[in-house]
């Protein structure tokens, strides 16, 4: 029994990297899912094209193969990535993509008559954005953006294939050094699930606290 | 490096081989998805409460873990308890499984869908439960969700080169062992991503055709 608990030591150590992992890429998708969202909502013409070719190829193409390319083929282009740097590159800009698309719809979803006062108030184009339409888009993205980040932190165990030693690659150790497959892999769901409900928790907190104040205005 | 078109025209054949097993795989793991989503979405709706309770607390726990580890699982843990799978099985039931758990929330927004009257004529007709579903229900429910399942097997193939962590021969695996037979990663893993983006993107032509063929619900 004492065994055990040294393997357990290892799959835990796996939960920190997943976790660090799981937050970078959040991190890194946030930033692309508004800059690519707002390209997309754009009004020249360039940017709108750029938006939507990065969304398009990073949806198109699997998590999977953008993660290999990251790891294998950009080192023969001279960018040598850590593994830990190839799947944050690769998980924040696959997630990104797919975010990109839940705030370009939010940002569409408020509406007419609230831009329509922006320009009553005579607020520039950014200040409208900033104080008016943002705010109140940034409520419906919320829970798509919970969504995304446990897809995300689903995406993460691929980054075990190119030897990162997160949850899913613990688990392998575990099961090729015991032999025993049911305690790695079960003990690894059960973690997996854990984290997941956490996402949703925080996400379902952070909507209910962002939502004080605007009953009134919420259709 | 340099991109060669000699290689390319070397790997072709072994790459295409691949392709074949991905698009077995697919079709395979979306005909289960198919069936399994129903199988979840009946279950849910069932009058009997702890078996509607436990497939729906079944279902939530496999949305939320990595289909990876689930895969693993299935390869590693059943032959243990004495249930040996080719690769390729173990690989279509995780995917089916998977998948079959998104699809079940499809088939319960598309069975929502169908107004109350329906239900009630199908009472009033005197037809008996079986008959309920497979006449009067199913029939109407199913063609408003064809577009929303499509997109759900097009993220399925996306997903199929996880199949390769489980020894099955399809295209990600056969481009990792070109790669690694003759050390040249450029051009086996752009190929995988290019055949991966060529497919999304006529996918979601034929995505926009059915969505115009079946998306409306004719009242």
């Amino acid at each position: 029994m004492t065994q055990w608990s040294g393997y357990l030591g290892l799959i835990l150590q796996g939960a920190l990297v997943t976790i660090e992992l799981t937050l970078m890429g959040s991190v890194l998708a946030l930033i692309m899912a508004f800059l690519a969202g707002m390209g997309r909502v754009s009004r020249f013409f360039i940017l709108r094209a750029i938006a939507t070719a990065y969304i398009e190829f990073f949806r198109g193409t699997s998590i999977f193969v953008q993660l290999f390319w990251a790891y294998f083929v950009l080192p023969f282009a001279g960018l040598s990535l850590t593994p830990l740097q190839a799947g944050v590159l690769a998980l924040g800009l696959n997630v990104g993509a797919y975010a990109a698309e839940v705030v370009r719809g939010a940002i569409l979803s408020v509406g007419r008559e609230q831009y329509e006062a922006c320009t009553a108030l005579n607020l520039g184009r950014w200040q409208g954005m900033r104080h008016v339409i943002l705010p109140q888009a940034l409520l419906v993205m919320l829970p798509t953006f919970g969504n995304n980040a446990i897809e995300l932190l689903k995406a993460t165990s691929v980054v075990s294939l190119i030897s990162l030693a997160d949850l899913t690659f613990q688990a392998q150790v575990v099961r090729s050094q015991t032999g025993s497959t049911l305690m790695p892999f079960a003990s690894v769901l059960v973690i997996y699930f854990a984290l997941a409900l956490i996402i949703s928790w925080g996400v379902r907190t952070l909507e209910r606290r962002m939502a004080r104040g605007l009953d009134g205005v919420r259709v | 490096m340099e991109w060669d078109w000699n290689f390319v025209r070397e790997i072709m054949p072994t790459l295409i081989q691949g392709v074949k097993i991905t698009i077995l795989a697919t079709i395979l793991g979306s005909i289960l998805a198919a069936i399994v989503g129903l199988a979840i979405a009946l279950a849910r709706r069932s009058e009997n409460r702890i078996v509607a309770r436990s497939v729906g607390w079944f279902a939530e726990f496999i949305r939320g873990t990595p289909l990876l580890v689930q895969l693993y699982f299935i390869f590693y843990v059943l032959p243990d308890i004495g249930i040996l799978l080719p690769p390729l099985v173990a690989g279509v039931i995780g995917l089916g499984l998977h998948y079959g758990t998104y699809t079940a929330e499809v088939y319960r927004a598309g069975i929502d869908n169908v107004p109350r009257g329906q239900w009630e004529a199908a009472k009033a007709c005197n037809l008996n439960g079986r008959h309920t579903w497979t006449h009067i229900i199913l029939p109407q429910a199913i063609p408003p969700m064809i577009p929303a399942l499509a997109n759900y097997f097009i993220a399925m193939f996306k997903e199929t080169p996880l199949l390769s962590a489980i020894t099955v021969l399809e295209l990600m695996n056969q481009a990792k062992s070109v790669a690694n037979t003759y050390y040249r990663y450029i051009e086996p893993m752009t190929l995988v991503g290019a055949f991966f983006l060529v497919i999304s993107l006529c996918s979601v032509v034929l995505l926009r055709w059915l969505e115009h063929r079946y998306g409306r619900i004719e009242r």
